[in-house]
């Protein structure tokens, strides 16, 4: 959130290992000195190695032929033949092109949604005095400590009721715009010097036009987190689509890959290619996107 | 003078107050209700007092669950306070490379959980590399059930969640560690204090709000604990359907074929009782510990 202690520029600041690393740099005073850099450079490398290397191992079973042992003693660390078999054997058992198409109309519904809605009630609550704006505001921040896993059941009987069942619209519309967002939104339009919406109103702009013109434009980068983290959550989520769809060819990508788990348990060659088909787009956003990720969370008021 | 015309704000809010009314607060509302009833899948749903509560206080099932979600809490929530801790000061180094492996550290975050579990399931399993290595090393004999014996099967589930979480709870701690002020370490140094004694001394009582906040965190994510279990067992939660967790065990009640709505409503508010509580304690321990700082 503007304004929050957050991770700053200097500390998400990236640049190649160098070698001559190693050598006693002089560090800002604060830092945990354990030993020298070598050793603290020896654990990074170790636990990146544990957080890195379960999916470096599912990549290397995903690209081992047929032919190629993946478990027993003959078991190599890297494929000795490395073939992209198994990923077009993925899309053999589960039309996977199509689990890919309904998690990313959801997730982009969703950010289209916790966007624009989230904004408009934040702003509304920002920047408008009306009556009931207090209730409003705890009911927003109320519908926070409700877990969703609570009210789950129940949310499939309102569903259900919608005629939803076993669609994509009925997965988008519980997360379609959370408490979070709104939240967000507010504090973002909160932080917005107000002269610049006054001047607006001056030259005779009506509400919508001051909201759609003027302050949203200026809070670009509270919209860049609320899409992110929607997206994300929608594309992740799996208790809910795997609660509301039924029929295999609506599941999104995470009901489908537990799916093809259950289908085909006997290849795990196949089973391996489908979860790097689900997760190396996401990885390839990330890393491209870190820097701007890394300073959103930051801003997004993940503070203590 | 903005918003002259009564209506304006509520056409602003209208959207985004339907969703919310239909999907949480109607819910939530139709959850307190049903709860004292016997509501079926398919209608129904007769006033039976406190019918439910009383099954419930002698479910063996329910309690089972209970049991599981508490020893996931037991073990989940410590080592998510501490081991992100510990990440953050190894990464909050001005060392080059250092943002690398920041976004290394985070990339079991962006997995979904159904993808993490999936790759932990083959690790684990008893042809996977983890048995294989522990054979070879003559650690055990013959390989682990990490996913066939029930207890096992908790356990590794805690192990995923807490890799997948330490890059997350990590970034929280790296906001709360750039706060430390970098004198107060230089002057326990220059007395004389070891790491171990500069982190129990000056990081820890500096970032004890946010290990308070992450163990909040760590605490109602782990009694809502469901994918995990699901998907390392391949939806049977273990031999018998032992290691159920509550959500695991609400879902089957109230969502399957002939769901009991009435009774899952029950269990449901039960949980939800639990989260109030969980956090209703954070905040009593945050009051005392800044009465104390205070």
């Amino acid at each position: 959130m503007p304004g929050g202690q957050g991770v700053s520029e200097r500390t998400v600041r990236e640049r190649a290992p160098e070698p001559s690393a190693v050598r006693p740099a002089r560090r800002r005073a604060g830092v945990g000195r354990v030993a020298g850099p070598a050793l603290r450079y020896l654990l990074l490398l170790a636990m990146a190695l544990l957080l890195v290397g379960p999916f470096l191992w599912q990549l290397s079973t995903a690209l081992k032929g047929t032919g190629e042992p993946i478990y027993g003693p003959d078991t190599t660390l890297l494929p000795a033949e490395p073939t992209l078999g198994n990923f077009g054997k993925v899309a053999e058992v589960i039309p996977v092109w199509r689990y890919i198409g309904n998690s990313a109309l959801v997730a982009v519904a969703s950010v289209l949604t916790n966007c624009l809605l989230g904004a408009m009630a934040g702003y509304a609550l920002a920047r408008m005095r009306f009556r009931g704006r207090g209730a409003v505001f705890a009911a927003v921040l109320a519908s926070l400590v409700v877990p969703f896993e609570v009210i789950m059941v129940n949310v499939f009987l309102t569903v259900r009721s919608l005629g939803l069942v076993d669609t994509l619209l009925g997965v988008l519309l519980p997360g379609a715009v959370s408490g979070l967002s709104i939240l967000v939104m507010r504090t973002a339009f909160l932080a917005l010097p107000k002269e610049t919406e006054e001047a607006a109103a001056i030259d005779g702009a009506g509400e919508w036009a001051r909201f759609w013109r003027v302050a949203l434009p200026s809070v670009r980068g509270s919209l860049a987190v609320v899409g992110v983290f929607s997206f994300l959550f929608a594309w992740d989520d799996f208790l809910w689509p795997l609660i509301v769809l039924k029929s295999p060819d609506n599941f999104t990508l995470t009901v489908g890959l537990q799916y093809l788990s259950g289908t085909f348990t006997n290849d795990q060659r196949v089973v391996a290619a489908g979860t790097m088909i689900a997760v190396i787009p996401l990885l390839a956003v990330f890393f491209a996107l870190q820097r701007m990720f890394f300073r959103g969370i930051g801003e997004g008021g993940v503070k203590g | 003078m903005i918003g002259r015309r009564w209506y304006v704000p509520w056409l602003f809010l209208a959207p985004a107050l339907l969703v919310t009314a239909l999907m949480t607060w109607g819910p939530l509302a139709n959850t307190g209700v049903l709860a004292f009833t016997d509501a079926q899948a398919l209608g129904g749903g007769q006033f039976t007092g406190l019918d439910n509560f009383v099954r419930l206080a002698d479910d063996t099932d329910f309690f089972r669950a209970l049991g599981n979600t508490a020893l996931y809490l037991v073990v989940v929530v410590p080592a998510l306070v501490l081991l992100p801790l510990l990440l953050a000061q190894l990464v909050h180094a001005k060392l080059p490379g250092i943002g690398a492996f920041r976004a290394v550290f985070y990339t079991p975050v962006i997995a979904s959980m159904v993808v993490v579990g999936l790759i932990w399931s083959w690790l684990l399993s008893s042809d996977g590399l983890v048995n294989a290595v522990l054979v070879k090393l003559r650690v055990v004999a013959e390989p682990l059930p990490f996913l066939t014996d029930a207890t096992l099967l908790l356990f590794s589930c805690m192990l995923v969640t807490v890799w997948k979480g330490l890059g997350y709870y990590m970034v929280i701690y790296l906001a709360a560690l750039s706060n430390v002020p970098g004198e107060l370490h230089e002057a326990a140094r220059v007395d004389g204090a070891g790491a171990v004694r500069r982190f129990r001394s000056v990081t820890v009582p500096t970032v004890r709000p946010t290990m308070l906040l992450v163990g909040t965190l760590a605490a109602i994510s782990a009694t809502k604990v469901f994918a995990e279990i699901y998907v390392m067992s391949s939806g049977t939660a273990g031999p018998g359907g032992q290691a159920k967790s509550i959500v695991y065990y609400i879902r089957e009640v109230g969502l399957g074929v002939d769901g009991e709505i009435g009774y899952a409503s029950a269990m449901s508010l039960t949980l939800f009782v639990g989260t109030l509580g969980l956090s209703v304690l954070a905040l009593v321990l945050r009051r005392r510990s800044e009465r104390n700082t205070a």
